[in-house]
């Protein structure tokens, strides 16, 4: 196997790099482990129970998928063979994150769907990452025969319903990218890039199968009625019909990075290394994006990424891009299950898996090239909104601690670390309570360090809901002021920011358009000079001299101000500042970094705390389904934490029920609702946005904040960051 | 009343004899040494006004000036510094807040670096220019930013046929002739590459004992061990007859 998959990796015509991605337990996992065990990479009986892609004891326990995993397989299609390259993405909302970057790396996703379920909130999620990175959905339909043998539908209604899941996902991919879908994206069962079946129970049935074949849906109808899935297995064996799909449907390397090419990387099209990766070339500079970066106990870091172009060798030097080191790879590798199969090279074209990248951190081009431009940068949609404190238990582990926390936020960069030696406090900011417990869980089992963990705390954020100013700000020597007003910042422009969508990166001339488009004044969008964590600075004066010299430093006050806000220290969201007159000593050493940093951070939060200064609290999307009698149920859980009901869809026996609620209240809710519904609850959560938290209640969570980090017990007033 | 004073250029025995009675007859003596760097030492001075004397760093002189101001109320408060009181420091502001509180202040002048350069180079005073200070580069999350105010001070006053004075960045260290010249020189490399082969005059120690005065092309003035600090550079400007013939024959500089 190992010497087939050596041979194929030279071929990129006959390689897939594929993705699978799903709602949690539509059964992702399942349909990974199937499909390697009809691959031949291990033993049917073991697949399919043992979740073999959940390597993570904590995955097998939970039964959920954490990290993303790689294997490579061999397929045989139509007389040829090739080489599929797969990486399994966990569903979960906590782990948007992996799902993001494992994007990057392949070329073609297969988007599981439960058939029962339909189309759920995370499915539309990660197609919308998929068609981001321009990477070609097919769909799998799963667990067909539930919906035979637990809703008992007639054959009638089992194909309607069918019919209405494909529509539903056809509808997303055209909101999301009407040129792809116009150009040949959408799934449509007749040409065979929509798939059925169950992956528990090994089968799948496709058009081109039924041809060839002739098992139809009548036929799979009655077996699954007899519960004869053995033999439905036989005849309609699940990693022939997707894989065959994947091969056919999906594109391979070649195809694929001349499409996507623009989408991941804004360099110079008529370079050495963009040819040489819009034609795969093993030949040409070497061109490696790292989407993921993990510890083996032996050979240390290894970091896994997509080869665009060139070849790697053992004991080649790379340029890890925006950190002027060079690294030695010491090993090069590809995946098979669990293992690390070492090899001498990897052509382009591949997922290869590298050691000795030391510099490396995920999202981070390697080259031969040090004047390559870098890969975008993997947008995340989602940001940290739960904090917890971890401390170690033992003195002794103190500096180990601090090693361990490093190596994860290196690893996840949806996880926020804060290190404070000073105290041996220090603070992880994840996506939601279970992203932190398996983080915990790791540092306290993977890596032996008992530590002890604070409850989950929410992180809030700051803004301002009024327009104030011009406040004047002074440095400490008062020789240089600053004027400041500060109002609401465009939403668009807000969205924009934090998706990573406009940035100081953009062109001028395309950021004003997009900033025009977005509703910011003309005039203003000429004088962005800078946009950060989803706020806005504009320098709305003119010809004012050494401006330019101190401008780095009115920004890194700027800087300072976003990233812990007047009332309580709490990241600041959707601000539009605004320099309007500045006043300047004649000479350097008097205007500083001590003197103008602080002056305009104190203009910004005078001028915040004028008017209507907001906290936001961060809220969940919650999607409950339960059988009708416990609906009662169901909306005291969310009355009681101050949710708000949306939607109520009912299908058959089981209503699903749409509410949004603050993450602050939601902690505990799985065993609440678990106990309130006796587990016949099936529910899952997504990111909600921000809204400020009710007016009455804002004092209280204020005071509570600035109580933990020790702060002043008072709410801070305008006067006190405005001297005489 | 607060009164501000001068210690003068080198050490303690550069203060006035006004500042001296006054700094004997107060009820609290303060004072500061970041904006100018001599040889003297909070135990040299209290030995030498046999007298406590209290240093305040700069965050004291600005985050508690309205506590210091305030103690002025009703007792003689004195600020000492290096040079000349109100040279090259940002005191005024100081005074200007004393006024609004109602505080008296008053100021005891000394001799100052302003005077002492024109004393020292033969370089006439009315011929200068703006002065600036050369500082050492920020650095901004690891991005280095460094100011090019002096240079282009340099530049104007070269326009205007001018002197040019520049003072040296005190950090934890003071900066020195050569490291002053290799950031002008920097500077230049990017910028309009006319430093390069320019008479540079480099002073240290202006009022001491051993003052020392090197006039060369300004890179050479790299090679020169100038001693302690304080230092001051100067970038002449076309030389006057009588400027010249003090540069070759009292400095000792060989023109060409």
């Amino acid at each position: 196997m190992v010497e087939k998959v050596k041979t194929l990796m030279y071929k990129p015509e006959r390689i897939r790099n594929i993705g699978i991605v799903a709602h949690i337990d539509h059964g992702k996992t399942t349909l990974s482990d199937n499909l390697l065990a009809g691959a031949g990479m291990i033993s049917e009986e073991l697949a399919g129970k043992q979740l073999f892609l959940d390597f993570y004891e904590l995955e097998q326990i939970r039964g959920i998928t954490i990290n993303a995993a790689n294997v490579s397989m061999v397929h045989e299609f139509e007389g040829e063979e090739y080489l599929i390259n797969l990486i399994d993405t966990p569903g979960h909302v906590d782990f948007g994150g992996d799902v993001t970057r494992a994007m990057r790396a392949v070329d073609g996703a297969i988007v599981v769907v439960d058939a029962v379920e339909g189309v759920m909130p995370q499915t539309e999620t990660v197609l919308r990452q998929a068609l981001r990175e321009n990477v070609k959905p097919v769909l799998f339909i799963n667990k067909i025969d539930r919906m035979i043998n637990e809703l008992k539908v007639d054959k009638e209604e089992m194909q309607k319903r069918l019919a209405k899941v494909i529509a539903s996902v056809n509808n997303l991919i055209r909101s999301m990218n009407k040129e792809k879908y116009e150009a040949g994206w959408r799934v449509d069962p007749t040409n065979g890039s929509v798939a059925f079946g169950s992956a528990l129970y090994n089968w799948a049935i496709s058009v081109p199968w039924m041809q060839k074949s002739g098992i139809g849906f009548n036929e799979v109808y009655n077996y699954c009625q007899k519960n004869n899935m053995k033999e439905l297995a036989k005849l309609c064996p699940l990693h022939k019909v997707v894989l065959n799909m994947v091969v056919k449907h999906l594109p391979n390397p070649i195809e694929a990075q001349r499409d996507r090419l623009k989408v991941i990387w804004k360099g110079d099209f008529e370079s050495d290394v963009a040819k040489s990766m819009m034609s795969c070339d093993p030949e040409g500079p070497v061109a490696f994006m790292i989407t993921d970066i993990d510890v083996d106990p032996h050979a240390g870091e290894v970091a896994t990424g997509r080869l665009f172009s060139g070849t790697l060798r053992r004991g080649m030097e790379l340029y890890i891009l925006g950190t002027n080191k060079v690294n030695r790879v010491q090993q090069v590798g590809v995946y098979m299950g669990p293992e690390r199969i070492e090899v001498e090279e990897i052509p382009a074209g591949n997922i290869a898996a590298v050691v000795g990248l030391r510099d490396a951190i995920v999202g981070t081009t390697a080259t031969t090239e040090p004047e390559m431009t870098p890969f975008e940068e993997i947008r995340h949609t989602s940001e940290p909104v739960v904090t917890i404190a971890v401390e170690a238990e033992n003195t002794k582990d103190l500096p180990r601690l601090i090693e361990v926390l490093r190596q994860i936020s290196k690893e996840d960069p949806t996880v926020k670390v804060e290190i404070n030696e000073e105290t041996g406090e220090h603070l992880i900011s994840g996506m939601g309570e279970l992203h932190l417990e398996i983080i915990t869980h790791k540092i306290r089992v993977d890596k032996g360090i008992p530590i002890t963990t604070s409850p989950p705390i929410v992180v809030y954020r700051e803004t301002v809901m009024g327009q104030a100013g011009p406040v004047e700000g002074k440095s400490p020597n008062r020789h240089n002021r600053f004027y400041i007003t500060v109002e609401p910042l465009e939403n668009k422009v807000v969205e924009l920011i934090r998706s990573g969508e406009i940035s100081m990166k953009t062109p001028e001339g395309e950021r004003r358009r997009i900033l025009e488009e977005a509703g910011m004044d003309k005039e203003e969008a000429r004088n962005v000079v800078d946009l950060y964590e989803g706020n806005a600075f504009l320098n709305m004066t003119k010809g004012i001299q050494h401006l330019q010299e101190a401008m780095e430093l009115i920004l890194e006050g700027f800087h300072e101000a976003v990233r812990g806000g007047p009332l309580a220290r709490e990241p600041v969201i959707g601000m539009k500042v605004k320099l309007v007159d500045v006043k300047l000593h004649e000479d350097a050493v008097h205007r500083g970094p001590a003197q103008v940093i602080p002056a305009v951070r104190s203009a910004i939060f005078a001028a915040m705390l004028s008017d209507k200064p907001t906290i936001l609290e961060p809220l969940q999307k919650l999607f409950i389904t339960v059988p009708q009698q416990y609906l009662g149920a169901v909306t005291r859980e969310i009355q009681s934490r101050r949710g708000q009901i949306l939607e109520m869809e009912q299908e058959g026996e089981m209503i699903t029920v749409k509410a949004l609620a603050p993450v602050a209240e939601m902690f505990g809710f799985a065993g609440d609702i678990r106990s309130a519904t006796e587990g016949r609850a099936l529910w899952a959560t997504e990111h909600g946005g921000f809204a400020p938290v009710p007016q009455n209640m804002q004092d209280e969570v204020v005071l509570k904040i600035r109580e933990r980090k020790g702060l002043k017990l008072e709410i801070p007033k305008a006067s006190d960051y405005m001297s005489l | 009343m607060l009164i501000f004073i001068g210690m003068g250029l080198y050490n303690e025995k550069d203060i006035s004899i006004k500042g001296f009675e006054a700094v004997k007859n107060a009820d609290v003596v303060y004072v500061e040494f970041y904006t100018h760097k001599g040889a003297w030492s909070l135990e040299r001075l209290n030995d030498f006004f046999g007298r406590e004397v209290k240093e305040l760093k700069r965050e004291d002189l600005e985050e508690r000036a309205e506590e210091i101001i305030g103690e002025a109320r009703d007792k003689n408060v004195i600020i000492l510094s290096g040079g000349d009181a109100m040279v090259s420091t940002t005191h005024v502001d100081l005074r200007i807040r004393a006024k609004r509180m109602g505080v008296e202040t008053k100021v005891i002048h000394a001799s100052s670096i302003i005077s002492a350069i024109p004393g020292l180079t033969g370089l006439q005073n009315y011929r200068f220019g703006k002065s600036a200070t050369v500082v050492y580069p920020y650095f901004i999350n690891g991005r280095k930013i460094l100011p090019e105010t002096p240079y282009n001070v340099v530049l104007e006053n070269l326009r205007n046929d001018a002197h040019t004075m520049l003072f040296l960045d005190i950090r934890e260290k003071c900066m020195t002739i050569g490291e002053a010249v290799e950031i002008l020189l920097e500077i230049d490399r990017k910028r309009d590459k006319i430093l390069s082969g320019k008479l540079a005059i480099g002073v240290a120690r202006a009022g001491s004992e051993d003052a020392l005065v090197i006039a060369d092309v300004i890179e050479k003035l790299k090679n020169y061990d100038f001693g302690d600090p304080p230092h001051t550079l100067v970038i002449p400007a076309s030389l006057h007859v009588i400027e010249e013939e003090y540069i070759k024959e009292v400095i000792g500089a060989s023109l060409r």
